[in-house]
Parts: C-alpha cells; structure tokens; sequence
C-alpha cells in the first residue's frame, strides 16, 4: 500500500496537481543541471579542443550541431510519444507536454540547420545541398511549424491534441528519415553518424568527450524546457476554464 | 583566451553567436509566456474567489 503522496504507477503524474508538484522542484534541478553540462561542453569544445587536421577549426561547430540534431529528432520523438498516449489513454497533461516540446523542437531543428549551413560552406562549398538528410530535416522543421500552427489555430482544445496528434504520426516518417537517411540513401554530401558504438570508431575522444557532455546538455536543456512549458500549458488550460466557468455564470 | 580560429573564424563565431542567440531567445520565450501565464491565471483566480 502507498500513501497519498507517494505515486504508485507513473500515469498518476498524469494528473496535472502531481505533474506540478513534481515539476515545482524538479526544474530547478534540471535547469541548473543543463545549464552546468551545456557551459562545460561548450566551453570544452570552443577553448579546449585542437583543430581537426582536415577540416580546421569548423570541427568545433559538431558540438552545437551534433547535439541542437539530436534533440531536433528526439523532440518529435518524445511528442510522438505523448500523442499516443493523449490518443490512447486521453491524459491532457501529455497532449499539452506534446504541445509545449513542439517549439523547442523547432528551435533545435532550427539550430541544426544552421550550423550545417555554416559548416557545410567551408567544407563542401555550399550552404545547402539536395542530399537525402539536408530536405528531410528541412521537411522536419516544416513539420514542426506546421505542428505548432494547428495547435494556434483550433479553438477546443481536446479536438486540437486530437488533429496534432495525427500530425505527429505522419511527422514522425520524417523525424526518423532524418535520422536515417544517411544509411538509407549512401549517396549525399551528409556523412554518416559522427557517433558509433561499432569498434574502429571514427572520432577521437579528445572530440568526443566534450561532445558527449554538450549532448547531456542539450538533452537537460529540452527536459528544462518542456517542463516549464508543460506548467505554462496547465495553467493556460486552468485558465481557459476558469474564464468559461465565468462566462456561463455572467 | 580566444583560441585561433584561423581562416575559419568568421564561420565557427557566427554558429556559436548564432545558436546561443536561438537558444536564449528561445529560454527567454517560454520564461516570459511561463510568467504572463501566471500572473493572468493569478488574477482569473483571485476574480473567481471574490465571486
């Protein structure tokens, strides 16, 4: 038997008073924890690391790029998710966690595209090249404004998490094309995973280390994020009701 | 402090400039709509308890 305050199964954080409760002392920690991990990998990878014999000092772009795409795929992931259980379970608090990833999402995809453009210059010639994963992260940033477009758009909030939802799932063919292009089609510009856990691995640790710090980052800067965002969304929905309540007693 | 950059400097500042700029934006977005959120919430709350 568990008390009242102790969660027996993680759907009870699908009640929003748990969710910000939890989340109350939860995002200072991962706030602080992104912070110190992001400062760490970045300032490693900018000041510390040595320049790659064949691509100079551009190397140091891979620890905002590797990390910002990362977190570009895996924020659709995570809102993949969470529709399904919106879809499945109908919990609000997972549409509107869905619904608060999808600009952070946005803005690591954003990143991404960026910093390849940036470093793709210098390096291939080009900002931009019609290679497999270039469109399709493209197509994904696309995606993810068209995600955010439809949640501005519907007034009800219930048909909204339903039609985002959908949008999702067919969104996530790209978010996984992104992903995986590369292997897909061995054709493009784009090279493979700069990261393998196959042996004869293809990046020094002097590189890897401080990217792998950036990337704990990144993830704890979108944690960070979406909880904060997810509050923000409860407490608009409370709002929302709270004025309609008004509304009908007027 | 500054680390040679060497011919690549331009490049490699603009993606550091860049991507902070995008993500403090973004930390500054959900930090603002977080607070305007609540102060609004606030205010409904205190209107529905003097109802």
């Amino acid at each position: 038997m568990t008390s009242r305050s102790q969660p027996s199964s993680l759907w009870e954080y699908a009640n929003p008073v748990r969710f910000m409760r939890l989340s109350d002392w939860l995002l200072p920690v991962v706030a602080l924890g992104a912070v110190v991990l992001t400062a760490i990998g970045l300032i490693w990878g900018f000041f510390l690391t040595p320049d790659d014999f064949r691509q100079g000092s551009t190397v140091k772009i891979i620890f905002l790029h590797v990390p910002s795409a990362l977190m570009a795929i895996n924020a659709w992931i995570m809102m993949l998710v969470a529709s399904l259980i919106w879809l499945i379970r109908r919990h609000h608090v997972s549409a509107l966690a869905a619904k608060a990833a999808a600009p952070i999402g946005a803005v690591m995809t954003l990143i991404a595209l960026f910093t390849g453009a940036v470093w793709g210059q210098p390096m291939w010639g080009t900002w931009w090249a019609w290679d497999p994963r270039l469109p399709s992260f493209l197509i994904l940033f696309l995606f993810y404004l068209g995600y955010i477009a439809l949640w501005s758009a519907i007034d009800d909030a219930d048909t909204a998490a339903d039609l985002t939802s959908v949008l999702c799932l067919v969104g996530s063919v790209f978010a996984l094309l992104s992903r995986y292009a590369a292997f897909f089609w061995s054709q493009g510009l784009h090279q493979g995973a700069s990261l393998s856990l196959q042996p004869g691995t293809r990046m020094d640790w002097a590189y890897k280390a401080p990217l792998y710090v950036a990337m704990a980052g990144f993830v704890l800067i979108f944690v960070a994020l979406l909880l904060a965002g997810t509050r923000t969304e409860i407490r608009a929905r409370r709002m929302k009701a709270l004025i309609a309540r008004e509304r009908m007693q007027a | 402090m500054m680390p040679d950059l060497g011919r690549y400097a331009l490049e490699v500042s603009a993606a550091y400039v860049g991507s902070l700029a995008m993500l403090a934006a973004l930390v500054g977005w959900v930090w603002w709509r977080g607070l305007r959120t609540r102060r609004a919430l606030e205010a409904v709350e205190m209107r529905a308890k003097r109802q």
